[in-house]
């Protein structure tokens, strides 16, 4: 069973049924909670897993599906679970393609560059950790370095986090995973009370390759208002990000 | 040292570098910033969540599904072996000094400062041109002599400036070890290197600096600034 797009989850609203489409995906919850390397603190998040109450009272429809693909990575990165990563591609693998296709020549280009990514989510999935960032925005950051080498072949400089130069967070993270799943929902619903203006400003950022004097010249907008609405748009988003639920 | 980074990178540049659409020049002074700012590298996270989000609600329709041929292609590439598999980078134990120069910029020049060969510029001011495949902008490390000013001068267009070592002041604005300042077309600037010690700081500019005294603009050209 997959499920083929955003509407259809918003459409499940509850909870309850949603949760019972994910008990008919495979999610080797047992394998998680007998794994010694498992924290405390994912420890806490076990129970919700097996309390159907508890998780459709607390968490929406998309926390979940972002959880359920945390899990789902994790058994690629750890076990090398070929089942796992399927569900993976066949939820992600459209969606790269689709981000692909806004800048390669041809359908057979797009779907080369997201066989790529898709290859090397399997070969880095050991690496993904969900107190950094939920799936999507993980595989986000390989499709777009991956489309940075593939269109404009020339170096993106990265800071080095084992640099000694290199300033750690100050405040190490507490319960981030599950914070993050809380903040993606926040964030998605906050991107849809955006005004279309910011919105389409955001798209034409992401998927077009076009930085934001690009952006300034083909709308014929000034770079003042293009400036200012990437600010509104993201002073908007952060604001509904620090409202606590 | 404990480090409060006070003058961050504006909301556009940071957006372009998010989305992959700034180029390597600006890109080594974001990175550098961001290698000493755990705010900014904050708000990446933030902006590239929001990224996931928008690929979560591609249109796939818009790309014919060959799904079933796609999977299978997937498939037979994946190593079971584990031989390609990436495991998470190992710490490398901490040298006992904090680099200068902090990566990614340390690389493109070769070395921490202690390792530069700088060229006179003039004033007793130096600087170390850095080569990049990006041919849209000039990236140089500018050594600037205690309490001497930078020549003044406006610009033909973006300019970043990210400090490294001791300070600058611009106006009443003081900027110290990883503030960066942004200017445009729009600002006439007169950054000055606090009394204290000579200041280290990266340039990136999208144009040739144009200086205002006849004099430096004449012998631009033959500097190269």
């Amino acid at each position: 069973m997959r499920i083929k797009s955003d509407a259809v989850i918003r459409a499940k609203t509850g909870g309850v049924t949603l949760f019972m489409m994910m008990n008919a995906i495979h999610i080797s919850a047992d394998a998680c909670q007998n794994d010694p390397g498992r924290t405390a603190r994912r420890q806490v998040f076990a129970p919700l897993k097996r309390g159907k109450k508890i998780v459709s009272m607390t968490e929406s429809a998309e926390e979940l599906d972002q959880r359920k693909f945390s899990q789902l990575l994790a058994a690629v990165g750890r076990d090398r679970d070929v089942e796992a990563f399927e569900t993976i591609f066949k939820y992600y693998g459209p969606k790269v393609r689709a981000y692909m296709a806004k800048l390669a020549r041809d359908g057979q280009a797009a779907e080369e560059l997201m066989q790529e990514t898709m290859l090397t989510v399997w070969n880095k999935a050991e690496q993904f950790d969900p107190t950094r960032g939920n799936v999507s925005s993980w595989i986000f950051t390989i499709a777009r370095n991956l489309r940075i080498d593939a269109f404009r072949r020339e170096k993106r400089p990265t800071f080095d986090p084992t640099d000694p130069a290199f300033v750690p967070d100050d405040v190490p993270p507490a319960d981030m995973e599950f914070e993050t799943r809380q903040e993606a929902d926040r964030l998605r619903r906050a991107m849809e009370t955006l005004p279309p203006e910011q919105l389409e400003l955001l798209k034409m950022s992401f998927y077009k390759e076009a930085s934001h004097s690009t952006i300034a010249a083909e709308l014929g907008l000034p770079m003042g208002t293009v400036k200012s609405r990437i600010r509104l748009a993201f002073a908007k988003l952060r604001a509904a990000l620090e409202e606590r639920a | 040292m404990t480090l409060h980074v006070q003058h961050h990178i504006s909301d556009e540049l940071l957006l372009d570098y998010a989305t992959g659409n700034l180029t390597e020049g600006w890109s080594i002074a974001v990175a550098t910033h961001l290698a000493l700012c755990p705010t900014c590298r904050d708000r990446l996270s933030f902006m590239e969540h929001t990224g996931g989000q928008l690929l979560e609600a591609a249109d796939e329709n818009e790309t014919p599904a060959t799904s079933d041929d796609s999977w299978a292609a997937m498939k037979a590439k994946l190593s079971s072996d584990g031989s390609a598999r990436v495991s998470a980078a190992k710490p490398v134990a901490a040298p006992a000094d904090i680099p200068v120069l902090p990566e990614p910029l340390r690389s493109y020049l070769g070395g921490d400062v202690e390792a530069l060969k700088w060229k006179a510029l003039g004033r007793g001011a130096y600087h170390i041109p850095i080569k990049t495949g990006d041919l849209g902008s000039q990236v140089r490390l500018l050594k600037i002599p205690a309490g001497k000013p930078v020549p003044e001068h406006s610009h033909g267009g973006r300019e970043l400036t990210l400090v490294l070592k001791g300070a600058f002041t611009d106006g009443a604005t003081v900027f110290k070890r990883g503030d960066i300042e942004e200017a445009d077309e729009t600002l006439t600037h007169q950054p000055v290197a606090t009394p204290d010690e000579d200041c280290i700081c990266l340039a990136v500019t999208d144009a040739p600096l144009k200086f205002k005294s006849f004099l430096v603009r004449l012998v631009q050209p033959v500097l190269g600034i």
